[in-house]
């Protein structure tokens, strides 16, 4: 039995395969429950808790017809007892057809897709990869922008630390995105992706200060700056309210324009944005069933009209 | 330096064996440590500190019957580039090696990331090179993270 194709770094997937789960995420948005999975089982895995990423994933399986096995606690797992990630792995692969994961440790769901036999979906590894949530971003923006070419993104907030403006910056760059990079300095976006941005010439202005950029931008991305980022109290201090999106900021913006976020948001975005129909967040997460249903699909080689 | 006559080697001579040259001073004991010598029975000398025009400062490593695979010595070339390999057979040099940094690295240094998973199980690390020497990173195949060279931990 051959190794099947895995979705565990956003990288692992190209230009077209991009598009093609953008195509099929329409097809299951335009038609949600199919039967297409029936008899088989998926694996999920929830080596830390994530209830929101883990109940999209289990709606997605249950809306295509497939079982769920799998666990979303460690507590109750042979883990405890000391049995190895390949152990668990090498296991459950006996089990089920695919496995969706979420692990603590930077790497796993790589090292999984080398035990493996079948299809993994890494469902986020800490801080390294969550290549789903980069997709059902991509499906968000051409939802609501027609297209995914030529579009000015403003990514606002934790730059530095954040794995989905790492991995968007990483999927968007085929489409030739003008990025504004808002930040303060001490979470600014790291050399090793501006350098990318650089090499495949893709401009971009960097920004501590969000006003200067809303209206000129399609999309605004917004992620969240954490008290734990700052290595300086002060700093932080100074910043947290200086990255926080509000109703009244938005009056001027364009009227093609949209707000993502990846959630939980705690305060960047205040509640009076929820009513602006330019906050498109709640949205994006609904996105995120169809997208995964099309991920599913696309990696099980299910044939979806 | 061995085949100038007349004069007195600093690290004497093989018979047989692989002499490895121009490795900067600063990364002896790693390169040592990379190509497991301590593990080799035969007789080793190497000479440290020793005048180079092109680097300074150089060592050079004498191993007695050995002779390493291309892959084997070719984990050198991020510490020591500019090294030079001579097979040495009956004193003579039969043959001369140049170093060809890997694209592709296993073992050799922890990663950097303590939340990789290479460091909290017993997983083999696999890094990809970065740049080259002696400015060469490597990045984790498993957490994506960098190591830089100032952070290499040998294994």
């Amino acid at each position: 039995m051959g190794k099947a194709k895995s979705l565990v770094s956003i990288t692992d997937f190209d230009v077209e395969e991009y598009l093609k789960i953008i195509e099929l995420a329409a097809k299951f948005e335009a038609n949600s429950y199919r039967n297409v999975l029936n008899g088989h089982v998926i694996a999920s895995l929830f080596f830390e808790p994530s209830t929101r990423t883990r109940l999209s994933f289990e709606s997605a399986i249950n809306r295509l017809g497939g079982r769920v096995i799998g666990f979303s606690d460690i507590e109750t797992t042979s883990s405890t007892k000391g049995e190895t990630l390949h152990d668990t792995i090498k296991i459950i692969s006996n089990y089920c057809d695919l496995i969706v994961m979420r692990h603590p440790l930077e790497g796993a769901a790589k090292y999984a897709s080398e035990i493996s036999n079948l299809p993994i979906i890494n469902a986020g590894d800490g801080a390294n990869q969550h290549p789903t949530q980069t997709l059902l971003d991509m499906y968000s923006i051409t939802k609501t922008q027609g297209t995914l070419q030529n579009l000015s993104i403003a990514l606002i907030g934790d730059l530095k630390y954040g794995r989905t403006v790492h991995s968007l910056i990483m999927a968007m760059k085929y489409f030739n995105p003008t990025f504004h990079l808002v930040a303060p300095p001490e979470l600014a976006l790291p050399n090793e992706y501006k350098n990318i941005l650089k090499e495949n010439n893709i401009p971009f202005y960097e920004h501590t200060d969000m006003h200067a950029v809303l209206n000129e931008v399609d999309i605004v991305y917004m992620t969240r700056v954490q008290k734990e980022r700052f290595s300086d109290l002060m700093e932080y201090e100074k910043t947290k309210n200086t990255y926080i999106l509000k109703n009244d900021m938005l009056t001027n913006t364009k009227p093609n324009m949209k707000i993502l976020h990846p959630l939980p948001r705690v305060n960047e975005i205040q509640q009076d944005v929820d009513c602006n129909p330019k906050a498109y967040y709640f949205e994006q997460a609904r996105n995120g069933v169809f997208t995964r249903q099309a991920i599913i699909s696309y990696l099980l080689n299910l044939n979806i009209q | 330096m061995g085949n100038i006559q007349g004069k007195q080697m600093v690290v004497s001579a093989i018979q047989n064996g692989t002499v490895i040259d121009h490795i900067p001073s600063k990364n002896l004991f790693k390169v040592i440590s990379i190509l497991k010598l301590e593990n080799i029975d035969t007789q080793i000398t190497f000479g440290l500190n020793l005048e180079s025009k092109k680097l300074g400062s150089k060592a050079i490593i004498k191993i007695a019957d050995k002779f390493f695979i291309q892959d084997e010595i070719n984990k050198i070339a991020i510490l020591a580039p500019e090294a030079k390999l001579s097979i040495i057979k009956d004193y003579q040099v039969v043959e001369k090696k140049v170093l060809s940094c890997p694209e592709k690295i296993q073992g050799i240094t922890k990663c950097v990331n303590p939340k990789c998973i290479t460091n909290n199980q017993n997983i083999l690390q696999k890094f990809t090179v970065v740049g080259r020497a002696p400015k060469v990173s490597l990045k984790c195949e498993y957490c994506e993270k960098t190591t830089d060279f100032e952070h290499f931990n040998f294994i």
